[in-house]
């Protein structure tokens, strides 16, 4: 193995080409500069959608009015779920992680197509806007909720269009990312980097860009038949016209649900690199581990349905759905198991990663279980649009894919950086956000499982006490992010500075400076036979 | 990879199969003057079917390229007909 020497180079965070200042980021193809463009977007959006749900605990600290009326909580829960989904937790992981670290890990100079990533970029940036515009204009919010069924989301009086399209935009962005990781993860590998040692995160990228591709499409087509619907009354959906709203829900869900996949799959990747960094150990079961990840990606394309058991579908679709919902969770299930075995008998470092790293495995598996009970028909219909399944995706969304994201933001934080941050503060944003996030969404467990209905900005006394519990939790739960993000932003510039490979971590991301040079290797690493494995 | 051999098609192969679709799309708007009942439909995917297997193979190249991504190809074609025969679990089934 050669390891590159470019010490002396100029870091990629200092390089000077053709634009400068802010031009030298927003028209740079670096992938690393890319990556960190999503990073800050995607960072500022959350901290917007994060307020949004701040406000919506507060209003349901006590029943009846409190901050909002019930049209503005309908705005309220609708933006906030458009920006979370769409805006942060789709593009998530791959546009920040994936851009940054994929060419690395595989022992490339940039993606395959730097102009295209870039271009990603931009409409990321443009689907913002266009949904912003739907905001700040017209006649009202859109009041939908995140998903835009049929047939209200042609019937509301609220700027709906702009927001259609923002996400249809946003798609686009999301296609190209997955096109350019495919092309690269196949054509861009360096020599003796052979698809059985590349590393997890690469793998689940690689299952991702798949998702990305092919189910985005689907919603770009449906968004746009609402549209249409919308403006000139097509008939697709319109039960009025002859249509189906069904058929809305089946197109909605087809992409949808894969998209959970896009969220998790990624941040399962993450895991897969932390997790064995500090047991200090290979990690367990690294074939178990792609197949599951393929079997993910494959089986999720065909359970959509469970969404849709109240909305009238027949009867054998029902039982169809329910019986393929509970495949995916044997995939799911040997990760859990891989992760689990790899720590056991290992030397296990205790640090701030491998923290987010466990309470990942533990969110994930609350999520996951309660997962099945919405999965079963029977179980499903009684906690349908309750406040269980709210719950049961901000444990899946939130949970999984959030704390996974700060897990792989500290841990890949030198490497990005060349900055270590404080650890003791980003230990302690740690334990109070999770008893923060523990404290806000185990209550709507039990208030779903009592029969409180989900997007509701009143409720009945019975459901007061759990309420006020929740909404106490965001509050501590916002502290936590606050000393989290406070200590990253502060860390980047007073941090000390990190060595090449602070976490002992085995990917080739750890053999270049920190921060990687323009190209990252002088020299295109060569992975000999013996080597590793896999990473 | 500058060394792969990159397959040249002539041009005639290309005239060919332009207008081997341009008649195509002919005979689907002729084939609407019969009348066929509920086969309309089928008729015109089934000549949609034959073109987009002509795009693919000679415009797109798979018929030249490496059999792997025919399968990739082909793959991403059973996942679109595993959904819509899912989908139809739900229409065909409905009370
Ligand atoms: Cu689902």
């Amino acid at each position: 193995m050669q390891t590159t020497n470019a010490n002396e180079e100029v870091n990629y965070l200092e390089y000077k080409g053709k634009y400068s200042g802010i031009w030298g980021w927003i028209f740079s193809t670096d992938h690393k500069r890319i990556g960190l463009l999503y990073l800050y977007s995607i960072a500022i959006m959350f901290v917007v959608g994060a307020f949004l749900g701040l406000a919506m605990k507060l209003e349901l600290i006590a029943p009846g009015k409190t901050i909002m009326n019930a049209a503005t909580y309908n705005a309220t829960f609708t933006v906030h779920g458009v920006i979370m989904i769409f805006m942060i937790v789709i593009p998530g992981l791959p546009a920040v992680f994936g851009n940054f670290l994929m060419p690395i890990m595989i022992g490339a100079k940039d993606v395959a197509f730097p102009k295209l990533n870039l271009l990603s970029w931009w409409l990321y940036v443009a689907g913002v806007l266009l949904i912003l515009t739907a905001l700040l204009f017209g006649p009202g919010v859109p009041d939908t909720g995140w998903t835009f069924y049929a047939p209200y989301s042609f019937k509301t009086g609220t700027n709906l269009l702009p927001a259609i399209f923002g996400a249809f935009v946003l798609g686009f962005s999301s296609i190209l990312t997955g096109l350019n990781f495919l092309v690269t993860i196949h054509r861009l590998r360096a020599p003796g980097m052979k698809w059985l040692k590349l590393p997890l995160f690469v793998w689940t990228l690689y299952g991702t860009a798949w998702i990305q591709l092919l189910a985005t499409p689907v919603v770009g087509i449906t968004l746009v038949l609402v549209s249409l619907e919308r403006v000139f009354g097509i008939g697709v959906f319109d039960p009025v016209l002859g249509g189906d709203p069904v058929l809305y829900q089946h197109l909605f869900w087809i992409y949808s649900h894969p998209a959970v996949y896009i969220m998790i799959l990624p941040a399962m990747g993450a895991i897969s690199e932390i997790i064995p960094t500090f047991a200090q150990k290979g990690i367990f079961g690294y074939k178990a581990l792609i197949i599951s990840t393929m079997a993910i990606a494959f089986v999720g394309y065909l359970v959509w349905g469970h969404h849709m058991y109240t909305a009238g579908m027949s009867g054998t679709a029902q039982y169809y759905f329910s019986l393929l919902t509970f495949f995916v969770a044997i995939p799911s299930a040997i990760k859990v198991f891989n992760w689990i075995s790899t720590m056991y008998k290992g030397s296990i470092k205790l640090d701030t990663p491998f923290y987010w790293a466990a309470s990942f495995i533990f969110v994930f598996m609350i999520g996951g279980l309660t997962g099945l009970v919405l999965g079963a028909l029977a179980t499903n219909i009684y906690v349908h649009d309750t406040a269980f399944v709210v719950a049961h995706f901000h444990f899946i969304v939130f949970g999984g894919v959030g704390f996974s994201f700060f897990g792989a933001i500290h841990y890949w934080y030198p490497k990005i950086f060349g900055k270590m941050y404080d650890k003791y503060w980003a230990n302690v944003g740690w334990i109070v956000f999770f008893i923060g996030f523990m404290t806000l969404y185990t209550p709507m467990f039990y208030l779903g499982m009592q029969g409180m209905p989900r997007r509701y900005y009143d409720y009945l006394e019975e459901f007061h006490g759990g309420n006020i519990l929740s909404t106490f939790g965001s509050w501590i739960m916002i502290t936590g992010l606050v000393i989290i993000i406070t200590n990253l932003i502060r860390s980047a510039r007073k941090g000390e500075k990190a060595g090449i490979n602070p976490w002992g971590g085995k990917t080739l991301e750890w053999r270049v400076p920190s921060p990687p040079p323009l190209e990252n290797w002088d020299e295109i690493p060569v992975i000999g036979e013996e080597e590793s494995k896999y990473f | 990879m500058s060394e792969e051999k990159h397959h040249i098609v002539p041009y005639k192969t290309y005239l060919v199969i332009l207008l081997v679709l341009l008649v195509l799309t002919f005979v689907s708007i002729a084939i609407t003057n019969i009348e066929l009942g509920e086969l309309t439909v089928a008729g015109a995917l089934f000549f949609a079917t034959v073109k987009t297997f002509l795009v693919l193979t000679y415009f797109m190249h798979l018929k030249y390229d490496k059999p792997y991504i025919r399968i990739m190809v082909g793959f991403v074609f059973a996942i679109f007909l595993v959904v819509i025969i899912i989908t139809f679990l739900d229409y065909y089934y409905r009370a």
